[in-house]
């Protein structure tokens, strides 16, 4: 390759010899990892994590890891290549130096490079109240020994299991708890299960697959309190309709919260919505100016994205990861022109029930849904989701072969509701209807896809300065 | 132009070799003219044809056209077996493929296909023991003597049907399957009547077993066809019948084509064929570049618009034929590097060989392992194998396209 905008020869000096740092040892930082391996880069690498271990695969975690069918220690991520990479695990990232180039790190130890890529992703929310979420019993699901502790929980036989929150991450563990034939009662504070990704019409289908696989199904109300007994060990739980519960394992599963707070102070665009960053995964500073040697992969990004009005995504989507990273990675080791944009299209997949759910697109930006092809009551349909004439997202149960082309349909913003007739076409996918999401400044359990915003690049923005 | 390239395709003529006559129709992604077919055939498009709800595999869609070369087929079917699920849109294709998938595939049964390795082992040394006892290594039909009774014998087994009946559905099958051949020298009438025939003939036949199994039932798949009561309820005594017919042909017409085409690809590529000799592992990347380079189902004729689509700037208005012409796909220059080239260690082959879509080859991973075993057994136990004739004699259907006989020679055959 040439020197193609490179005219000091400092991109060459980078590949050969320079020194970048991964901080977050998951999936985006591996696959970033092994891409500029694989371009070329012949430097150091570090590769910065705060668990022990070694990169893992998140979603055998709520599934099989779950029911027994698999190890949580088994989960290792597969490698594309070898990366040779100093690790330096088991130990957080905890401040950076912008001015420095410089990683600052839990045991007093600092890290610098010439590139960093920030994929730090996020973590499980916790019960918010501390004393409350620390009885025995009380678990979270984000991370390898969160899911081996929950897979004895649940192996020990409870008699009965709360999980709190009907997100993705919820609704599966309940569908495992069912599987090994344990009673469970799922507390969610929207209308039904999954309400604030897919929306009111398909809440209502996964909330039938919840009832008729026997959970007890709870939804419109809040846990307001755990309590344990003597000796510290969760035995039931409040609601906020004057209910009790008892369970001797309760499951918070709120969403996620994104790993920033070792970024405050540090000048970097990074809040609890992510790390702000151009469609060419460079980080913001916060004062709204793109750096040139940060990086951000993962769920911990937020970026503009072309197909959906420019507004700031945050996807917590394991095809995110890996794209993203591959971009990011591209793009440390390119000169500007060479760079290229983050255009995935967000997709996601979940099983539960025994049925499998997918989704393209941004479900949470239609205001329309359309049964296109299939039906609700058998639950297995394909719907596609309207915003402002256009077909935006697109979700299926039971019917993931279609998938690809709704994409296209999405990749190329046809119109909604779609023009054409498709095999399958039920009465009910006759006309559109409201999509049915809740209100997005009250969320439920924390939606995987966060719509935050607009670039700089809206016209419709308008700068008042504050006085 | 079209219609006369698409005539140049199907004839007899250039079966040996039609890959030049593809390359000259990539030129038009979509081409058409007359009342002929919209002809698609670059791998993009045909891929998202493929997954596109808008096209239909009923052929009560079609709207009728005058000089259709495939016009006369369609309504041969209502008055002996319902159409199989091959035939069929979603939610009835989607419910007995299911059905069907049960007794055969994951979740339900995920072990069938692997646990009948051993048994697929058993029949390919016997086939090959057979060979030797005929002392006559200088000239061997791979194709009656190994090609085609192997498919037919797994497919007997998994279905239940006695092996001796061979000969009678033989001549059912090889009837069904010339009438996907959209020869146009045969005469439509007779051929017509013809396949209705054999489709009524294989009916009865099937429908005798069927109703045996009903009463005696055994771990074989008509057998869990015919009785099975699940989720969706049992099939039809007519689903059952279409089914297993389906079953029956689509799990031997295109098998053996896959195992030929292999076989003289490696005769083509002997260091390929070296290579497998000594790792018998390779058969796998092998068997999927074969798939891409050489697949059995060269075409699909048999889609139709449910709407007006617009591919690659064409509009195919509702009602439309559509040919999807997956053996051109699977050369595509846009998609495969050095497509013409038979490359065991290509990587990322996401080949059309087996389609995609709800309509994907039901049986891929029977088919698979059975080339992938015949294959590596072959290259393992004959001994400086080579061809008597290049290019063999070509089966007559351009859609189903495989050698009819494939003489080889070999110096011995080892134990």
């Amino acid at each position: 390759m040439t020197s193609t905008g490179t005219h000091d020869g400092s991109l060459e000096r980078l590949k050969r010899e320079g020194r970048i740092v991964v901080v977050g040892a998951s999936l985006a930082g591996l696959r970033a990892a092994e891409t500029m391996r694989e371009k070329g880069f012949a430097g150091s690498l570090t590769m910065i994590g705060d668990e022990p271990y070694e990169p893992y695969d998140r979603p055998p975690l709520s599934k099989q890891v779950l029911l027994g069918n698999a190890v949580a220690d088994h989960t290792a991520l597969p490698r594309r290549r070898a990366i040779e990479a100093e690790w330096r695990l088991g130990v957080p990232a905890t401040g950076l130096d912008m001015a420095a180039r410089r990683v600052e790190l839990g045991n007093g130890d600092a890290v610098e490079y010439d590139r960093l890529l920030i994929a730090t992703g996020v973590r499980a929310r916790p019960w918010p109240n501390a004393e409350e979420g620390a009885l025995k019993g009380v678990f979270v699901l984000r991370t390898r020994d969160d899911g081996e502790g929950l897979q004895r929980a649940l192996a020990a036989g409870p008699r009965r299991v709360l999980v709190i929150g009907a997100g993705f991450t919820g609704s599966e563990i309940a569908s495992a708890c069912r599987e090994r034939g344990l009673d469970v009662t799922v507390a969610e504070r929207g209308d039904a299960p999954l309400v604030g990704a897919l929306g009111g019409v398909i809440g209502a289908v996964a909330a039938e697959m919840h009832r008729e696989n026997g959970v007890d199904l709870r939804t419109g109300v809040m846990v307001t309190s755990l309590e344990g007994d003597p000796s510290g060990r969760v035995r039931a739980a409040h609601f906020s309709d004057g209910s009790t519960v008892e369970a001797d394992v309760v499951v918070v599963s709120l969403g996620a919260q994104r790993n920033t707070e070792w970024l405050s102070g540090s000048g970097l665009g990074a809040g609890p919505r992510g790390i702000a960053c151009d469609a060419g995964c460079r980080a913001f500073d916060i004062r709204g100016i793109v750096t040139d040697d940060i990086y951000v992969a993962g769920d911990v990004a937020r970026s503009p994205h072309a197909l959906f009005g420019y507004q700031f995504l945050s996807l917590e989507h394991w095809g995110n990861a890996v794209a993203q990273a591959d971009t990011a990675a591209h793009n440390m080791l390119s000169a500007s022109a060479d760079r290229r944009p983050h255009l995935w299209v967000p997709a996601f997949w979940s099983s539960q029930f025994g049925v499998n759910i997918k989704s393209v697109g941004v479900p949470p930006m239609g205001t329309e849904i359309l049964i296109t092809q299939g039906s609700l009551a058998e639950r297995r349909f394909a719907a596609a989701y309207g915003y402002q004439g256009r077909l935006i997202a697109a979700v299926t149960f039971d019917n993931c072969r279609w998938l690809p082309f709704y994409e296209q349909q999405i990749e190329a913003t046809a119109p909604f509701p779609p023009p054409f007739s498709t095999v399958d076409r039920r009465p009910e996918g006759s006309k559109p209807l409201p999509a049915d999401f809740p209100d997005p400044s009250v969320p439920t359990h924390g939606p995987t896809i966060t719509l935050s915003g607009y670039s700089p690049a809206d016209r419709k923005m308008t700068f008042t300065p504050g006085r | 132009m079209t219609q006369a390239l698409l005539r140049e395709i199907i004839d007899y003529a250039n079966r040996a070799n039609p890959y030049p006559l593809y390359e000259e129709l990539r030129k038009t992604p979509v081409s058409h003219d007359g009342d002929g077919p919209y002809v698609v055939s670059t791998y993009y498009d045909i891929h998202s044809l493929l997954h596109d709800p808008r096209i239909s595999s009923d052929a009560k869609n079609l709207k009728a056209t005058g000089d259709d070369l495939l016009g006369d087929q369609s309504d041969e079917e209502g008055t002996t077996l319902p159409p199989s699920f091959l035939k069929l849109d979603p939610p009835d294709h989607d419910r007995l493929r299911r059905m069907t998938n049960r007794p055969f595939g994951p979740p339900h049964a995920p072990h069938r296909v692997h646990d009948m390795r051993d048994e697929l082992g058993g029949l390919v040394s016997g086939l090959i023991d057979g060979i030797v006892e005929t002392g006559q290594m200088d000239r061997i039909d791979l194709v009656d003597q190994f090609a085609y009774p192997f498919p037919v014998s797994v497919i007997c087994r998994l279905l239940g049907i006695p092996r001796e009946d061979e000969p009678r559905f033989h001549v059912w099958a090889e009837t069904l399957a010339a009438s996907l051949d959209p020869d146009p020298d045969a005469d439509p009438t007779q051929r017509g009547k013809g396949s209705m025939d054999a489709r009524m003939e294989l009916g009865m036949y099937l429908a005798g077993l069927i109703e045996e199994r009903r009463k005696n039932p055994g771990d074989d798949m008509l057998s869990q066809l015919a009785t099975a009561d699940g989720p969706d309820g049992a099939m039809t005594t007519m689903e059952a019948l279409s089914t297993s017919a389906l079953l029956l042909i689509a799990g031997h017409e295109t098998t053996v084509n896959l195992i030929t085409n292999g076989m003289l690809t490696l005769l083509r590529h002997p260091e390929a064929l070296e290579r497998l000799r000594n790792d018998p592992d390779l058969a796998i990347p092998i068997v999927e570049e074969l798939l891409r380079y050489e697949p059995p189902v060269q075409l699909l004729p048999q889609r139709t618009t449910l709407s007006d689509v617009e591919v690659a700037g064409v509009t195919i208005p509702k009602g439309a034929s559509v040919w999807l012409m997956l053996a051109s796909g699977n050369r595509d220059p846009k998609r495969f590097e050095n497509p013409d080239r038979f490359d065991p260690d290509r990587k990322d082959i996401q080949h059309l060989g087996l389609g995609s879509g709800i309509h994907s080859c039901f049986g891929a991973p029977l088919a698979r392992q059975e080339a992938q075993l015949a294959l590596s057994e072959l290259a393992r136990r004959l001994e400086n194998p080579r061809l008597l004739e290049d290019p063999p004699q070509y089966r007559q259907n351009s859609v189903l396209r495989g050698p009819r006989h494939l003489p080889i020679a070999c110096d011995g055959i080892r134990p």
